[in-house]
């Protein structure tokens, strides 16, 4: 048994990925801002088969609330041995380009709050030499395009981090597993139009579990991402501006 | 976007919305109401023709938590887009099992209860909605109700059946069935015409499930050529969740290979293949209930086209004869496919438009072409003329006036939609066929 904190655990991929947890019956604490629909989500793991389900009302943008909230996860399951963070936004790319207030928001939700929790939940996972921290990022991250530089900047900028925080904790038994999606058909992706490309949260909640038991560093999820971001970053710059990406 | 059914025909241009939180559903349901839109409710689009498609489509199948179970009473209540899949892979393990389940677990609660989902055990245990003991329902009129047999009958029996035309069911209570084992003891026999098989459903009227594949290409003696397959939970061993499917039929699969004399051919060596004698076999529920589930998106098989799922029900009391004449209309127009399924129907409920009632029941798929309409219509009038029915789930084509003739209960239906104000505000490209309000 796991004792598992999921931030942002009202997401589709997060509330997926707590389910193969709660089907292992690992001990869970979901934190986010709906409490209501974190309850609703508790009952459910719960009679999956979820040790425990603890739900923990947090805004991961009240950075000021972050040391206790982990503190008090940590209380709930009596140890910390795996930290989910899952929370964000997409923000629509042409409003952050006229207001940059909305960008910053943005930033806030996808890379700083991120950065925030991790700083807090390293420090006491390098303390205890054990654990592993797990955040969803995005192939948006790879490669700044037009159409979603901003979110993709958050996204690079969490991937960055994870990769200076990884060798840090290397030599501490800890590991951060990056994570990223390509399309996901979630709520908040529902205004694509969906294609052959997309794939569904259970999917990847199945990926990010079984990365986790092998302690990967880095996955695409589904994997023939890895193939397509490689393409993408491998197109010359010349070529690479004029395409609307 | 674009969006079809099950059968892939009709494909339509649809607005979709997910809904994740009941809140939502309430606010979805008010801008409708301002904008004068009639949304349409689709879970996991598992119908074949167009009742979960319309212009502004509300898919729930992300509503899918469970909320309470009783151990003792096995009585499960769950949001009403969790699928019958997700209830086996977490309940059989507990030793519970579905009391009633359709051909395949990619339907959710609030669509079985919507189409009023029947099994290969109808003879003996009914429809779906009779282990319904309640559920909450979104009315048009903005409430949400608590519905039961007891409660709000009138909507209740409107509902259940009800092809999703009267509110956006929120969460159900279900009774499961206790089950000793995941497997299934099945057993096949043949049969050589349609008498025989016939007979043979009353012979063994007394097993829990029974279902016959019919090979609908045969005439003359050897018209309804079938086999019947025997069925009940095994009293020992594993409670075992089955693994999930393996093959995926591409998308571009050419449907002009299932022709004719495929067909045939699979058929004789399908019937031929299964043994004389009557040898138990154990086997997963899966394979068992859900033998097309194992094939990933299997409803690309008849091409680009689509297809057409025809289900239709013979009253007992009509005679076998009936369904005989069916037969023979199939297998003269030559278009019947591979998978047709005969099986017996006991007696129906008291829902206002709920597909079974007394007597057989025989599903087939035509892979879509000109002439199919045509036949279909013609097929219709057969079966009203004997007093039968036409399963709306598999529907793309009933005319309105064939379905008021099916349905005699129809305008008692529209009565309790007008009290419950679903008028305009639940509709689907079916209803709108079908001439409802």
């Amino acid at each position: 048994m796991k004792r598992i904190l999921i931030i942002g655990a009202t997401s589709a991929i997060a509330e997926a990925t707590a389910r193969v947890f709660a089907a292992r019956g690992d001990a869970l604490v979901l934190a986010g801002r709906d409490t209501q629909q974190l309850s609703r989500i508790a009952a459910d793991l719960k009679i999956r088969g979820a040790a425990q389900a603890h739900t923990l009302e947090l805004d991961a943008n009240d950075f000021g609330k972050h040391e206790s909230a982990i503190q008090q996860a940590t209380d709930h399951l009596g140890g910390l041995d795996i930290a989910l963070i899952a929370q964000g936004t997409l923000g629509i790319q042409n409003d952050c380009e006229k207001d940059f207030s909305l960008a910053v928001k943005e930033l806030n939700s996808n890379a700083i709050s991120v950065m925030s929790l991790l700083t807090v939940l390293a420090n006491r996972m390098q303390a205890q030499n054990s654990g592993q921290l797990a955040v969803i990022g995005s192939v948006a991250g790879d490669r700044g395009r037009p159409s979603n530089y901003v979110y993709g900047t958050a996204k690079a900028a969490v991937a960055t981090f994870c990769e200076g925080l990884r060798a840090r904790l290397y030599s501490h038994n800890v590991n951060v597993l990056l994570i990223k999606p390509g399309f996901v058909d979630t709520p908040m992706t529902a205004a694509f139009k969906k294609g052959p490309l997309w794939a569904k949260p259970d999917l990847i909640a199945k990926l990010i579990v079984r990365a986790l038991d092998r302690r990967a560093a880095i996955i695409y999820t589904p994997s023939f991402w890895a193939l397509i971001m490689l393409i993408i970053r491998s197109i010359p710059r010349p070529i690479f501006v004029r395409l609307k990406l | 976007m674009n969006l079809h059914g099950w059968g892939r025909y009709p494909i339509i241009d649809a607005q979709v919305t997910h809904v994740q939180r009941e809140a939502s559903a309430l606010q979805l349901l008010q801008d409708a109401q301002s904008k004068q839109q009639a949304l349409t409710l689709r879970g996991l689009g598992r119908s074949y023709g167009d009742s979960s498609l319309g212009d502004h489509v509300i898919d729930f199948s992300l509503q899918n938590r469970f909320i309470g179970f009783n151990q003792e009473a096995g009585l499960l209540e769950c949001e009403a887009g969790t699928s019958l899949r997700d209830i086996l892979n977490t309940f059989i393990p507990k030793g519970w099992f579905l009391p009633v389940t359709p051909g395949t677990q990619f339907v959710t609660v609030g669509g079985a209860i919507a189409s009023d989902v029947h099994g290969k055990n109808h003879h003996l245990d009914g429809s779906f909605s009779q282990y319904i003991e309640s559920f909450r329902i979104l009315t048009g009129a903005n409430e949400i109700l608590e519905c039961s047999a007891d409660q709000h009958p009138d909507l209740f029996r409107a509902t259940c059946g009800g092809m999703g035309l009267t509110g956006l069911i929120l969460t159900a209570r279900l009774r499961l069935r206790p089950v000793k084992s995941s497997d299934i003891l099945c057993r096949s026999i043949r049969a050589e015409n349609l008498e025989q098989l016939i007979a043979l459903f009353e012979e063994h009227v007394a097993s829990p499930y029974s279902v016959a594949w019919i090979d609908c290409l045969k005439s003359g003696t050897q018209l309804g050529r079938s086999i019947l397959m025997l069925g009940k939970h095994a009293e020992d061993g594993l409670l075992q969740v089955a693994g999930d499917a393996g093959l995926t039929i591409p998308k571009m699969f050419p449907g002009e290979l299932l022709n004719n004399t495929a067909i045939s051919a699979f058929n004789t060596l399908y019937y031929h293949r299964s043994p004389k004698t009557m040898a138990v076999q154990r086997i997963s529920y899966r394979p068992y209930f859900y033998p097309l589930d194992s094939l990933n998106d299997w409803n690309r098989m008849y091409g680009r086209k689509g297809f057409v799922q025809y289900q239709f029900m013979i009253p007992k009391t009509s005679g076998a004869n009936s369904m005989r004449k069916m037969i023979e209309a199939i297998a003269a127009s030559g278009k019947g496919s591979f998978l047709a399924v005969l099986k017996t129907f006991g007696p129906g409920n008291n829902n206002d438009l709920s597909f079974p009632g007394e007597g057989w029941t025989l599903a087939l798929d035509f892979r879509f072409d000109d002439g199919v309409l045509a036949l279909l219509d013609r097929l219709d009038g057969m079966v009203l003329d004997v007093g039968g029915r036409v399963y709306l789930t598999k529907d793309a084509r009933l005319k309105a006036q064939c379905f008021r003739r099916a349905y005699p209960n129809w305008e008692k239906f529209e009565a309790t939609r007008a009290r419950y104000g679903a008028h305009g505000r639940f509709a689907s490209a079916q209803s709108l066929r079908l001439g409802l309000l």
